[in-house]
């Protein structure tokens, strides 16, 4: 019998969502706690109170935080469906990815949150400049960063495959195209129709109204 | 193991090189260094080639094959050597450990970065903020001796070699780590000890000649 497992987390929230997809591709029961982040609760507040930030797994009551380190503990906890290569090599290779992906995600909150002009093209052209990258070196010819199946990688990266449609839709430019990005374009495609993530996405419509509204606040804090 | 083997493309000032050579000595492993000398000349074709993305050191070449980011680096040196280990053996220690790992790579060497390249009242917070993160680390380690609990791990790795610049933050924002986290402070001095540290630890002066160095040519003197 399993020792429960709780994740609390954020329904508009990629990282929450990774944690997620991770559980369920491996087959783990787990209850799910949506948090408040304007009214936080003493439980997040004291199993994350370094960062006080969603997503927190709980296992047997013991917490972990932060999404990297929560889909490492669960692909070391439950080994059935393996998200990472056995391989050290290749396991690296993952691992730099990830990391890459993580240290990336400025350059799309840049273009999250820019405005038309100048501000607004640097922005594009930075982040296509990221996802060429992803393409050329990270995915090369695979159907997914994982290979034929989806790894750790994917779910890392996977927010680009729903999360980053709603950026393009809210500043009215399109990166991910068949034309400029062909196999990215392809990954996209492909991850959404892996069943796990397929029936464990947001509702578009209510994370595109969310989202603008992020937007919004965010430009007219600058 | 032979030296040809194992490569690191490195830079003596790194403390990013300075966590793979630790971690190669801590695993009795035989290595070759190459000295790029980045910021002040070209680079090399083989760092380009081994790193393009990120056009960085340091690299790890295992038998020719690149490894790139210093705590992926470790990660691997740890897999593929497992003995003696740099993790725990439960996967929520693990994950305590890798939780850590972390934090460190966010916040200190940018809040250390901080201190040099800034001034007056801007350079007071930037003192408080470090300070704020390394009290948050002693608070990490309680009373262990080291990150990894008994056994010099992961962390321990990462984040002694960041302290080899915290002479030079001491230096320019004059204030010592050891009045506001004495803890911290004795664990930096038993890492220290260990001859795989010891061994490879730039020295502290010739660091602070270096980010002086650094200050003039961005010209934040």
């Amino acid at each position: 019998m399993e020792e429960g497992v709780k994740v609390v987390g954020f329904w508009p929230s990629p990282y929450s969502q990774k944690v997620i997809w991770a559980l369920k591709q491996k087959g783990v029961a787990y209850d799910y706690i949506e948090e408040d982040l304007s009214n936080k609760s003493q439980l997040l507040m004291k199993s994350n109170p370094v960062y006080k930030k969603i997503p927190v797994l709980l296992h047997g009551g013991k917490p972990i935080a932060e999404s990297s380190v929560i889909l490492e503990y669960i692909e070391e906890t439950w080994p059935q469906n393996p998200l990472l290569p056995k391989e050290a090599y290749e396991r690296a290779s993952a691992r730099f990815w990830i990391q890459f992906g993580a240290e990336k995600g400025p350059t799309f909150g840049s273009l999250f949150t820019s405005t038309a002009g100048e501000e607004q093209d640097k922005a594009a052209k930075d982040a296509l400049e990221v996802l060429k990258i992803l393409e050329e070196q990270g995915l090369g010819n695979n159907k997914f960063f994982g290979g034929d199946s989806i790894n750790l990688v994917d779910l890392a990266l996977g927010w680009l495959a729903h999360w980053f449609q709603c950026i393009e839709e809210l500043v009215e430019i399109k990166l991910i195209e068949p034309t400029t990005l062909p196999r990215l374009h392809a990954w996209v495609e492909n991850f959404n129709q892996v069943p796990v993530i397929h029936e464990n996405l947001p509702d578009k419509k209510r994370l595109l109204a969310h989202m603008k509204s992020i937007r919004e606040m965010s430009i007219s804090a600058k | 193991m032979s030296k040809g083997e194992i490569v690191i493309l490195d830079c003596w000032v790194s403390p990013f090189c300075l966590r793979v050579k630790i971690a190669l000595k801590e695993k009795g492993l035989e290595y070759e260094e190459r000295e790029e000398k980045e910021l002040l000349g070209k680079k090399s074709d083989l760092l380009l080639k081994s790193n393009p993305i990120h056009q960085k050191v340091p690299v790890l070449l295992h038998n020719g094959k690149p490894i790139c980011e210093s705590t992926v680096i470790v990660n691997y040196i740890n897999d593929n050597w497992p003995s003696p280990p740099f993790l725990p053996s439960s996967p929520y220690e693990i994950a305590q450990a890798r939780f850590w790992a972390d934090y460190i790579d966010k916040k200190v060497h940018d809040a250390g970065g901080n201190i040099w390249k800034s001034k007056g009242e801007a350079q007071e917070r930037a003192i408080k903020d470090f300070i704020e993160i390394v009290k948050q680390l002693e608070e990490g380690l309680g009373e262990r001796d080291f990150f990894g609990g008994d056994t010099f791990g992961l962390n321990d790795i990462s984040l002694i070699s960041l302290t080899s610049w915290f002479h030079a933050y001491e230096k320019f924002g004059n204030f010592k780590v050891e009045d506001h986290c004495p803890k911290f402070s004795a664990w930096i001095k038993r890492c220290s000890e260990r001859p795989s540290v010891s061994q490879v630890i730039p020295d502290p002066e010739k660091v602070y000649e270096f980010v002086l160095m650094l200050k003039k040519m961005f010209g934040l003197e």
